[in-house]
């Protein structure tokens, strides 16, 4: 880096070392590639809101109608949508496995930390690395004797197939995760707990389970996302199609024979996708911190 | 914690022993999450290792039939095919993934206006689920009528359409594109939480003594970043490698099965073909490889450490 190139910056740049640099070689190196990646990555979600409401005659005629913007633009696919498939009984399959799912983890997630995290018993070191390695074991080496078992126990096209299978990759990750977070939790609260003479279960309940909110939440939101977004698993499990869930449903009744109808899948991809982005925004920053978290640990 | 209750109430005792002391306490705990994980995920994965040995199919239970599974598959090329692709599509995605999610994290790490704003929204293409992203991307690859081509097009800088999908180059290309957009945001997100934690300190010093700007990544970020990349690729890696969603939306295995991974070539054998037994013994070939994955990243974790002198 020459001298002259950072007198010529010096001013108006605060914090880092950002002033060694010039203005239009940051707009180059920085800003520029910064925006294209935006841009790609942006892109497919833009494309997915603008042809869900482009009337189907804008859809494929990108000689007479721009086709990155829409003129008049129309409800009908969603209306369709919502009324004339079983939309919402998918969405509303998706909400119920995917809490269903997230509570009954996050139920064995808490215990299994606390023990292993807080009352240490012997052999617990192990047990926490055999809980991380569950976390490695994919469903798409699962799902063949899973379906196998599924179909065994009665459970097949029903939504405990999914609520049941789901934590299998659910646990591992939360309890990982509210591991680290217990162990931020000073152990003089619980000595303290312990001697005005406290029982281990109002220790959990009234001590670490308060202060660990926010990990709660950050698990929470995660297990949440993962049971939304799972597919493998409620492709093989699901049959009938009441009980689909969205991401299944979309794919496997909107896209029937050669004719598709592109304004309700995207349409479809649009509303299913929704939920989850909301959720994240609001939590944005736990889901940021759990994630870059987790694999910290 | 019952011992000094012993000698007052034997039968309390008991009980108290149950609830209070720390093994069975412990072991009341860890129970819920056992249960789950014992029948759900141990149990499937030493099923699922059987079933390969088996010739169950859907509705029938198999015997026994041993290594036959695998002699059959060691002589099939569509499965020969499926393992190179899977090869194939797990480096091309997973390099690219990589370099293009460092420097994405590299350029988020500079001290720019809307940080968080630009953090939050690169990390929406890893939100959503990727079943529905990728039928945006279905509409985008589509034959006739894909905006890349049209734009392309109107750019002048080809004459006819791409055919995405329907011819075997192509359509490599453009799963391993459309994976690598949606394994951008978790690489990049996650080294720049690793980028964050090298102390500014060290690269004032280095500059002092006259490092360049490439100086600076080489011989000091990219020392102290080494061991998350190996977290964030070992994770990379296993979701690549086993990926099923983006290839099942996009071309079911095709055409003539060059896109074919051995997870979706194994959902197509065990359970649209029914033949649970072939399926499962794909899905046991895939373990190796993961574990070799595993092994590979944890000895280069390991190593890093020693170097750094850090302990344990």
């Amino acid at each position: 880096m020459s001298v002259t190139e950072t007198r010529n910056s010096a001013a108006g740049d605060e914090g880092g070392m950002g002033y060694l640099q010039s203005l239009p070689r940051r707009i180059v190196t920085i800003w520029l590639p910064l925006l294209i990646f935006v841009f790609v990555l942006l892109f497919p979600f833009y494309w997915m809101a603008i042809t869900s409401v482009k009337p189907n005659e804008q859809m494929t005629n990108f000689n007479d109608y721009s086709p990155f913007w829409v003129i008049g633009p129309t409800l009908e696919h969603f209306r369709y949508l919502l009324f004339e498939t079983s939309y919402p009984g998918w969405l509303w399959n998706t909400i119920l496995i995917s809490v269903g799912s997230t509570f009954l983890s996050l139920l064995a997630a808490v215990f299994a930390a606390y023990a292993i995290e807080r009352l240490r018993f012997s052999g617990s070191r192990q047990v926490g690395l055999g809980i991380f390695l569950a976390y490695l074991v994919p469903p798409s080496i699962l799902f063949i004797p899973l379906s196998v078992m599924v179909f065994r126990l009665g459970l097949y096209d029903t939504p405990f197939a999914l609520i049941l299978t789901y934590p299998t990759f659910l646990v591992p990750f939360c309890t990982w995760l509210l591991m680290g977070y217990f162990r931020s939790i000073p152990f003089e609260l619980e000595e303290c707990a312990l001697i005005d003479g406290a029982s281990r279960w109002q220790i959990l309940t009234k001590i670490i389970l308060p202060l660990s909110v926010p990990g709660l939440i950050s698990a929470g939101i995660f297990a949440f996302t993962l049971s939304w977004n799972e597919f493998i698993y409620a492709l093989t499990f699901i049959q009938s199609s009441e009980n689909k869930t969205v991401p299944v449903g979309v794919l496997t009744e909107l896209v029937r024979s050669d004719v598709y109808e592109w304004g309700a899948l995207m349409a479809g991809a649009l509303i299913g996708s929704l939920p989850v982005v909301i959720l994240y925004s609001f939590f944005v920053e736990h889901y940021v911190s759990s994630m870059t978290g987790a694999v910290k640990e | 914690m019952a011992s000094s209750q012993t000698a007052a109430a034997p039968k309390t005792s008991m009980l108290a022993g149950l609830t209070e002391s720390r093994g069975w306490l412990s072991l009341w705990f860890m129970l819920p999450a056992a249960l789950l994980l014992l029948i759900f995920l141990t149990y499937p994965l030493g099923l699922g290792v059987w079933l390969g040995f088996t010739d169950a199919r859907i509705g029938r239970p198999g015997v026994f039939i041993g290594l036959e599974n695998y002699q059959y598959l060691w002589d099939d090329s569509v499965f020969r095919l499926s393992i190179f692709n899977t090869l194939l599509y797990t480096t091309a995605a997973s390099i690219l993934k990589f370099v293009l999610g460092l420097w994405l994290a590299l350029l988020l790490n500079e001290n720019l206006p809307f940080k968080s704003f630009f953090r939050a929204i690169v990390l929406l293409p890893w939100v959503v689920p990727t079943v529905l992203s990728a039928i945006a991307f279905w509409w985008i690859f589509d034959s006739q009528f894909s905006i890349i081509s049209w734009a392309l097009i109107e750019m002048g800088l080809i004459d006819e359409r791409i055919n995405f999908l329907g011819d075997p180059t192509n359509a490599r290309l453009s799963v391993i594109a459309a994976n690598v957009w949606r394994g951008i945001p978790f690489v990049a997100i996650t080294l720049l939480a690793g980028l964050q934690t090298i102390p500014q300190s060290l690269y004032e010093a280095a500059t002092l003594d006259g490092a360049s700007r490439w100086q600076l990544f080489r011989y000091v970020t990219l020392p102290l970043l080494t061991p998350i990349i190996a977290i964030t690729m070992t994770f990379s890696v296993l979701f690549t490698f086993t990926d099923f969603q983006l290839i099942y939306v996009l071309t079911r295995g095709g055409p003539v099965n060059a896109t074919h991974l051995m997870a979706t070539l194994s959902f197509q054998r065990g359970i649209s073909g029914g033949q649970l037994g072939e399926g499962a013994a794909i899905a046991v070939a895939m373990i190796p490889f993961l574990l070799g994955a595993i092994l590979f990243s944890y000895f280069g974790l390991q190593r890093r450490k020693w170097q750094q002198g850090g302990g344990d």
